[in-house]
């Protein structure tokens, strides 16, 4: 019998519904995956009893002759960023220690609606904030895929979505949510040659999340191919009055609408993205692409968007500042740690409690925050980088008057070693050069696997679309992948 | 402007974050160069454009005017609330005394 744990989420789905196999036959070999992989430190929570009641239910249903649900008999990982009624969700932050929410976030509810199970709460940058998953309070996840040089160094999975991406990537999960604020759906994507897409802002609900910057958190599925994430992102989208961002559009048949044909589609390629020191593998696998969406009937264009130097540093004004603010609410009183020194006031409890619960990156975003929002730096930072922001967004609005997708790199580099920039804020934070401006125009864009460099390491490409335009991404995804054949997977060593 | 030791004490004050002297010296270059990094926006002339307070146009709602509506966002859940606090007493979040 072939290793179930091979199987997609489509082929999942459609094996369960013809017979070909069980849903509790999947559960039990992702199960097994997730137990047997813990030196990846990928999962935080194991859920197996999650899993397997929604495999019983899927083959229960099939038994008893009734039209199954789109994920019925899919099991997943679960960012640990959603909170999952009584199951621990902490961020991967030990101010949340023991948190146990409630309620259920509504992307999760979504996925459990259309009859996905849970494998487990996967492991993250600490609360979203990093790219290379070395924040997390609970120890770094470690990708699956080693470089081909003979050396054996631990490499980072990406982030802020590391749990996810190396979970795939070591067939712990067919598929898995994440979350990108600035492109950590799409970065992790790329190191673990994985496919993973961010919807326009608003399709996702972001009631339950937990908030990192609000204005830019967009949930989204990571998987193996184009199809998959397709199928994962029309049961995760939808309205929810819940969240006053959430958008009121019905969510497209986007798995159905899938076609690798790009006749009289305009490809955009923006200049501005060819930055100093790119390695030459970045740049012909770029090249490749190109070559890829032309022989897919695409017609390239040159475009250009001015700001796009600009987009990091107003990121990093920006989330930091919604960081300040959101995270304002871990104060030791209504969840999670509480800090409270002999004889301390209630001042100090706060101030205590936060120094010990938050880690070093996310204390060092607080304060970035709070200083650009302070009296007498808000208009020079804060009032500065939101028109920025405009000029960013404006940029991409002239280029979609001459293009349909953009094509970029999603990141300068593969893979990059544990520990290698973690000792430099502002060389990591230079990871998310190719994904941030498109967050910060609250844009559609995903990657796919192009092919590996030089020492055996997946590399990423980009797809960029007009706002509600998923559509054109995934396709113009679907005819990079057919062309890419990208069939390598890493070694198992764990 | 230079991020300097005070300057860090003051943010951490007003952010709530306990820091010892030894953290402050180490965070004041740290963001000294993440800020010195920033200041190239100041480069970028923004004159009449607007700030941005919206990626995808979008209109506020109103809801019904029932209470309730949504269990899942409306009241009479006071246990679920305390559930997860580090000290709850008589139905109330508990914190150190604030007045003497």
């Amino acid at each position: 019998m072939t290793d179930l744990t091979n199987l997609g989420v489509a082929a999942i789905r459609d094996g369960v519904r013809d017979g070909s196999f069980t849903a509790r036959e999947v559960a039990e070999g992702f199960i097994a995956n997730v137990s047997a992989g813990k030196a990846l430190n990928a999962f935080l929570v194991e859920t197996p009893d999650h899993a397997l009641a929604a495999a019983d239910a899927a083959d229960a249903a099939r038994a008893k002759g009734e039209t199954l649900k789109p994920l019925a008999g899919v099991p997943i990982g679960m960012k640990d960023l959603f909170c999952t009624k009584g199951v621990i969700t902490t961020a991967a932050s030990h101010i949340l220690g023991g948190f146990t929410p409630p309620y259920e976030s509504t992307v999760s509810a979504n996925l459990w609606d259309a009859g996905a199970g849970m494998l487990g709460k996967l492991n993250m940058d600490q609360f979203a904030m990093g790219s290379s998953n070395e924040t997390s309070a609970f120890g770094n996840v470690i990708s699956p895929w080693r470089r081909n040089d003979g050396g054996n160094a631990a490499l980072a999975p990406g982030g802020s979505s590391g749990g996810s991406s190396a979970a795939i990537a070591a067939r712990l999960c067919p598929a898995a949510t994440g979350t990108d604020t600035g492109g950590s759906i799409r970065q992790p994507a790329a190191f673990t040659g994985i496919s993973g897409i961010k919807p326009t802002y608003g399709r996702c609900s972001r009631w339950g999340t937990i908030a990192f910057a609000s204005s830019l958190d967009q949930a989204g599925p990571m998987a193996r191919d184009v199809r998959d994430c397709a199928i994962m992102l029309s049961a995760m989208s939808g309205f929810d009055a819940k969240d006053a961002t959430s958008l009121d559009l019905p969510v497209p048949a986007w798995e159905a609408g899938l076609s690798s044909d790009l006749k009289g589609k305009r490809v955009g390629i923006p200049k501005e993205y060819r930055v100093d020191n790119m390695p030459p593998e970045i740049e012909a696998l770029w090249q490749q692409g190109i070559d890829w969406l032309k022989d897919a009937g695409a017609e390239i264009v040159e475009v250009s968007l001015p700001h796009t130097k600009y987009a990091l540093p107003a990121y990093y004004i920006i989330a930091p500042a919604e960081a300040s603010s959101n995270l304002a609410r871990y104060d030791g009183v209504r969840y999670g740690l509480r800090d409270l020194p002999e004889g301390a006031n209630l001042q100090d409890m706060y101030a205590a409690t936060r120094a010990d619960g938050f880690g070093d990156e996310v204390k060092r975003r607080i304060m970035i925050g709070t200083y650009v929002l302070s009296a007498g730096y808000y208009d020079a930072y804060f009032t500065q980088a939101s028109k920025i922001r405009t000029l960013i967004a404006r940029d991409f609005e002239q280029a979609w008057a001459k293009c349909d997708v953009l094509l970029t790199p999603t990141a300068p580099s593969a893979a990059f070693a544990l520990g290698e920039k973690s000792a430099d804020p502002i060389a990591m934070y230079l990871n998310d050069v190719f994904t941030v401006p498109s967050s910060l125009a609250g844009l559609p864009a995903m990657s796919v696997p192009g092919g590996l460099d030089h020492v055996g390491l997946p590399l990423g490409l980009q797809i960029i679309g007009k706002p509600l335009d998923e559509q054109a991404v995934l396709n113009a995804g679907l005819a990079l992948e057919e062309r890419a054949g990208f069939t390598a997977r890493a070694e198992r060593w764990w | 402007m230079a991020v300097d030791i005070p300057t860090v004490k003051k943010i951490a004050s007003l952010a709530r974050i306990a820091i010892t002297e030894d953290e402050a010296a180490r965070i004041a270059p740290e963001l000294d160069n993440i800020m010195g990094w920033i200041e190239q926006l100041g480069e970028v002339d923004t004159t009449g454009i607007a700030p941005m307070t919206a990626v995808i146009p979008n209109h506020l709602r109103l809801r019904d005017d029932v209470v309730n509506a949504d269990p899942l966002t409306g009241g009479g859940i006071r246990d679920a609330v305390l559930s997860n606090a580090p000290q709850a007493e008589h139905g109330f979040f508990t914190v150190p005394k604030v007045i003497e």
